[in-house]
């Protein structure tokens, strides 16, 4: 009995399949895909998460669409939040009020999809992070570093976007403020507000106009983008750490059927559940607090989203009087600057890759991820650029840092200030010299051993602790990383050196002078017989 | 593995762990006993007091800032004029006596007890008189044509950029914040709008009439007895305390969920 | 990359070698690879009691998602939102979201139990080959260009292909100017430099409209105004909200420091101020009433209302636009003019539409510069 039924659902499986890739050709995908390796590592699955987390918005913002409404017209409150009742608001805001009051479940998905927005961007940044840090960006890897990166700035743009839609004093401030910074633009900046704003701020046009981006043109562009990621993904394959036999030539792990699909189908499962479970206990942008959006009032504790804090603060931390007025015409230095400072970061973050093969002059493709102890100089780089960005991030939340720690607000500014321009550089040494120790650290144990803690006498009185040598996977492992040295300036045809050579030399020795080489069979040879 | 001997010592950051331990244990310990000792403070209710005992009170515990004449000192501004509404708000919300000199009084433990404070306020008025504590007609939110949205809106005008639109505070200048607004007595917030105490502007009645600050009183109860319908608030403080979570627990819970999946069972 | 990869490295392997690698060292008696550690079996490969327990517990976690999700149907009918019970939406919200996260987390935590404990987790070695495509598809590629060059006449026949581009440049241009019509003809500058305040307007309490007297307005207070006129503007009141909100507030009069030409913009210690910052136009409203600061919330600008609003702290660089006041007959406190200067942030045109018969807030802006 059960052997038929076995038979029968087998032949219909087969049956299946060859229909299907009789229509298809759908054996040639599975064939090239099915058995793909993908490496193990838990910071391997971070781009994962924003995958799923924008699934989930999707998914959540699709229900959305069924019940928001982008309308500025002017309408009176008749839901069923008492403290709105009667109160003259737009259709916008009064849907967004309907999802939460009216629809079962709707403000459960408001806040799935917000919580998932704030997670999608911040797994983004962590994602990269753990990029660049191990230098998985490097050939033939930048293209699609620039790619990610223009996720990110995607991501980023879909949040505001979203951010402004419900038209409530919050939102409507968020707008105000660029609507400020824009007019601030030189020469156009007048003209480009009154075109984004369809005349006046806030006029009538703004949030319709905002919404056709938020779910039409942003996500179309996003969509084909994180196509194209993911394709790079599969044609580079995925980087690995050095280990024994894992090398630049191959790539170790699980096959993609049956063990990484079913981990990375339940990671799905995981990210979105946990989502699930946030937006289920934990409120998110209570819109109805906020009142619908009058230019009169404000909030104390008026913020974006997170990934937009960077900006905010960014704007906190400029000194008065930043304007100065010429020829009749205003220059805005309080808003041009940090808009400078802000994209030029950016722009560091988005070629770092090409600046850095540059450098080295290294052509050949790298499928090793680093750690980040190996290439210092990266490294501090790194964690210079975290602090910059924290900073201005933390500036976004000045007051709320004078009202919890009690201090003076203005005193908060002043030390932000300063650790904006003294906190990189300080991290900049710090990280190198800890990253330089790691290293030494390393070699210590290569050649002398790890400490095993046991202590014995020596005959003559003296007390040592006894080190075990390490087993030859582990030594492997730590011996295996590349190192570069400062390339030298040689003289061009005409026996001149040309001012771009002599940049780079000097990049170079700033990037290599200090390193620390992995230990050879020989040193290790030495270091026995020393004993 | 050698691996696993070379750090088969305590980790490094076991010793933090412990010292933060041992912070929050002596903390919870102290915060037990300090309020332990708080509830045996003697709570005594006295008979009607006249405003002779109210100057009796005042020289012993206002004069030395506020002048024993009530036009101030440099510790202290003038008291002519402010009347038992704005006594009541300061004395019966712990904020005066003040505990130190500072940016602005912080509320501390009540030193009087309500007969007290009235006879303070009823002798003040000997000086000059100021507005009179509020009718309990004004007070009382459950009376008909108590519009809570009509409080809401004036509360999101003229209140919200300090107390920030749930009442949970904010920051103002150079140290001084505007507290949050969670259960607290009618009384109290009317008198606030009334007096404008501390750097607070004065709220009267030409401005928002006695029927609107009613309104506006019933919006903050509302808040306070309708927690928020989306689950735990946060702290009502807005994207900051959001992006925070997210990074925090969100990204902290789904970073240890990768951490296991890509481990390999024993 | 290191010694032992040239050594065992095949013939067509050192062809990619040869790819400059820049100044990256070459270590001549580095280690070599010892290859995969050898594979160790888990409890659930050795013990099948084990793998018993971990299939049961998958079935499980399967079992617990499908009860979350029968949970979230139920919920969702047993727990309705009901009218204005604010608790309801709170105990929706709640239980529906437990059920749909249990329906998923178990999905989530079974397969992935499955994964770790009974699928095979040996790892497996791919080979990696260099990114670019094979010398044959390269020479290909580069033959089907040559080929399609040749057919079409591509470079040979300059003429039509350089139109081709011309005609290409130029298609999407309408497209540009199609989105002219996003904003109104009237003028930018012009619509901004404007707002509805006019002499004799009578200043108004946000939001019910209700004139201010004069001696309403107490020492310390603290009024939100817009212009009584501003009900008329029906189809653009906010438009026309956000450039006139003004904050008045009344301080001693010999707190006040006014200069000559501002002598009659207030009246008896009560002046009125624009509310929208000249930062980035965040409502600056917090009125500290006994410093006479008034902080925005959005970037901490402070300005001092008792010296012309000048800035003290923050990012604005200009004071707020003081709107002149005097009283009318009935005691009423009324607009003496529209603001000398265009109200809210700065922008490049700012100066044309400064009052030259009041240049005092340019003047002080030209200190200044």
């Amino acid at each position: 009995m059960t052997t038929t039924r076995a038979a029968r659902k087998t032949s219909f499986t087969s049956k299946a399949s060859n229909y299907l890739d009789e229509r298809t050709s759908i054996s040639g995908a599975v064939s090239f895909l099915g058995r793909k390796i993908f490496p193990d590592h838990w910071s391997f699955m971070l781009g994962e998460v924003a995958l799923y987390s924008f699934i989930a918005i999707l998914i959540s913002g699709v229900f959305l669409t069924f019940f928001f409404d982008p309308s500025m017209t002017h309408v009176t409150y008749e839901g069923s939040y008492v403290p709105l009742k009667g109160i003259g608001m737009s259709v916008a805001y009064h849907t967004a009020l309907d999802i939460s009051f009216e629809i079962r479940g709707g403000l459960l998905m408001r806040q799935v999809h917000h919580w998932a927005a704030l997670l999608f961007v911040a797994s983004i940044g962590l994602h990269m992070l753990r990029v660049f840090f191990t230098g998985a960006f490097r050939k033939p890897r930048e293209i699609n570093w620039v790619i990610g990166f223009l996720l990110f700035v995607l991501a980023m743009a879909e949040g505001f976007t979203g951010y402004s839609l419900p038209d409530d004093v919050l939102s409507g401030n968020g707008l105000a403020i660029i609507n400020g910074m824009v007019k601030g633009i030189p020469i156009v900046g007048t003209w480009i507000s009154y075109f984004l704003f369809g005349g006046l701020f806030p006029g009538t046009e703004i949030i319709p106009r905002l919404y056709s981006l938020h779910i039409m043109l942003l996500p179309a562009i996003l969509i084909v983008v994180l196509g194209i990621h993911l394709v790079l993904i599969v044609v580079n394959k995925h980087t690995q750490f050095a280990g024994p036999g894992k090398t630049n030539k191959n790539v170790v792990g699980s096959p993609i059927m049956p063990t990484f699909a079913a981990k990375a189908g339940g990671f799905f499962f995981l990210v979105f559940g946990t989502i699930m479970l946030i937006a289920s206990i934990f409120t998110i942008n209570p819109i109805w607090n906020y009142g619908p959006y009058d230019p009169s009032p404000v909030s104390a504790g008026t913020q974006p989203d997170w990934y937009i804090g960077f900006a905010d603060g960014a704007l906190r931390l400029v000194p008065p009087g930043w304007e100065t007025e010429w020829f009749g015409l205003t220059f805005t230095w309080a808003i041009i600057i940090p808009i400078i400072v802000m994209v030029g970061f950016l722009m560091l973050v988005a070629f770092y890759p090409f600046i850095e093969q540059w450098i080295t002059g290294d052509k050949r493709e790298h499928h090793l991820s680093d750690r980040p102890r190996n290439n210092p100089t990266r490294t501090a780089i790194g964690a210079a650029g975290v602090v910059f960005y924290a900073v201005m991030w933390a500036a976004a939340s000045s007051d709320l840092m004078a009202t919890h720690f009690h201090v003076n607000v203005f005193h908060v500014i002043y030390v932000l200030q300063a650790a904006l321009i003294f906190g990189p550089i300080i991290t900049y040494f710090i990280t190198k010299r800890v990253a330089l120790a790691l290293q030494k650290k390393d070699r210590e144990i290569v050649l002398h051993g790890y400490e095993s803690g046991r202590i014995v006498r020596r005959p003559g009185g003296e007390y040592i602790e006894v080190h075990e040598p390490l087993d030859e996977y582990e030594r492997y492992r730590l011996v295996t990383f590349e190192t570069y040295e400062p390339t030298k300036e040689r003289p061009n045809a005409q026996g001149r050196i040309s001012a771009g050579v002599k940049i780079r030399g000097a990049l170079s020795r700033w990037f290599f002078e200090d390193r620390i080489t992995p230990v050879t069979q020989s040193e290790l040879e030495a270091s026995k017989h020393d004993h | 593995m050698a691996k696993r001997k070379t750090s088969g010592r305590r980790h490094p950051l076991a010793s933090a762990a412990l010292l933060i331990l041992g912070l929050v244990v002596v903390g919870g310990i102290y915060t037990a006993v300090d309020q332990a000792a708080d509830a045996q403070s003697p709570s005594h209710s006295e008979a009607a007091l006249t405003a002779a005992d109210g100057e009796a009170l005042y020289m012993a515990n206002c004069a030395t800032c506020h002048g024993v004449d009530a036009v101030g000192t440099e510790y202290g501004p003038t008291l002519v004029g402010v009347g038992p509404a704005s006594v009541n708000f300061q004395v019966m919300t712990g904020r005066m006596p003040m505990a130190f000199q500072g940016p602005q009084a912080d509320q501390r433990e009540v030193m009087f007890t309500q007969e007290q404070s009235d006879a303070i306020g009823e002798y003040l008025q000997t000086f000059g008189p100021g507005p009179e504590r509020p009718d309990q007609e004004w007070l009382d939110t459950s009376a008909t044509g108590v519009d809570v949205a009509n409080g809401a809106e004036l509360f999101r005008i003229n209140c919200a950029m300090c107390h920030n639109v749930a009442g949970s505070g904010g920051a103002l200048t150079e140290g001084k914040f505007a507290p949050n607004l969670h259960n607290i007595d009618a009384d109290h917030i009317y008198e606030a709008m009334l007096t404008g105490p501390q750097n607070m502007p004065v709220f009267n009645d030409n401005n928002i009439s006695p029927e609107e600050k009613r309104d506006v009183i019933a919006y903050l109860h509302y808040l306070d007895e309708n927690p928020s319908a989306g689950g735990f608030s946060l702290g009502s403080l807005g994207p900051v305390s959001e992006g925070l979570f997210v990074w925090i627990f969100g990204l902290g819970s789904i970073v240890a969920l990768t951490v296991w999946l890509t481990s390999r069972p024993n | 990359m290191t010694a032992q990869h040239d050594a065992d490295a095949t013939p067509q392997e050192h062809a990619v070698e040869t790819v400059d690698r820049g100044s990256a060292v070459t270590q001549s008696d580095s280690f070599s690879d010892p290859g995969l550690p050898p594979h160790k079996p888990r409890q659930t490969d050795i013990h099948p009691a084990k793998e018993k327990r971990a299939e049961r517990q998958v079935f499980l976690w399967f079992l617990l998602s499908m009860a979350g999700s029968v949970f979230a149907i139920f919920a969702y009918f047993a727990f309705p939102i009901t009218e204005e019970d604010f608790g309801s939406v709170r105990i929706n919200n709640l239980l529906l979201g437990l059920g749909l996260s249990l329906g998923l987390l178990g999905i989530g935590f079974g397969a992935v139990h499955w994964a770790r404990q009974l699928m095979s987790d040996v790892e497996i070695s791919e080979d990696r080959h260099p990114t670019h495509g094979s010398e044959q598809t390269r020479a290909r590629a580069v033959e089907i260009f040559k080929l399609g060059d040749e057919e079409s006449g591509f470079t040979r026949r300059s003429l039509i292909r350089n139109s081709l581009i011309g005609a290409l440049a130029l298609f999407p241009l309408p497209a540009v100017f199609m989105f002219r019509d996003l904003a109104p003809k009237q003028d930018a500058v012009e619509a901004i430099s404007q707002t509805p305040w006019e002499t004799g307007t009578r200043l108004a309490i946000d939001p019910t409209g209700t004139p201010i007297k004069a001696s309403d307005v107490t020492i310390g207070s603290a009024f939100h105004v817009i212009p009584e006129t501003l009900d008329s503007h029906a189809h653009d009141f906010l438009d026309q909200k956000a450039l006139s909100v003004v904050l008045l507030v009344r301080m001693p009069e010999e707190q006040l420091h006014e200069t000559e030409e501002r002598k009659g913009w207030s009246y008896n210690g009560i002046v009125a101020y624009s509310k929208i910052c000249t930062h980035v136009g965040c409502p600056v409203a917090l009125y500290e009433q006994h410093t006479h600061h008034l902080l925005c919330p959005c970037h901490q600008s402070t300005f001092d209302v008792s010296d012309g609003a000048k800035v003290v702290f923050g990012p604005a660089a200009r004071p707020l636009p003081q709107l002149p006041i005097a009283v009318d007959d009935e005691g009423y406190l009324v607009a003496q003019r529209d603001f000398t200067e265009p109200i809210g942030p700065s922008f490049w045109e700012r100066l044309d539409h400064i009052d030259d018969e009041h240049p005092e807030s340019s003047a002080r802006t030209e200190d200044r510069a």
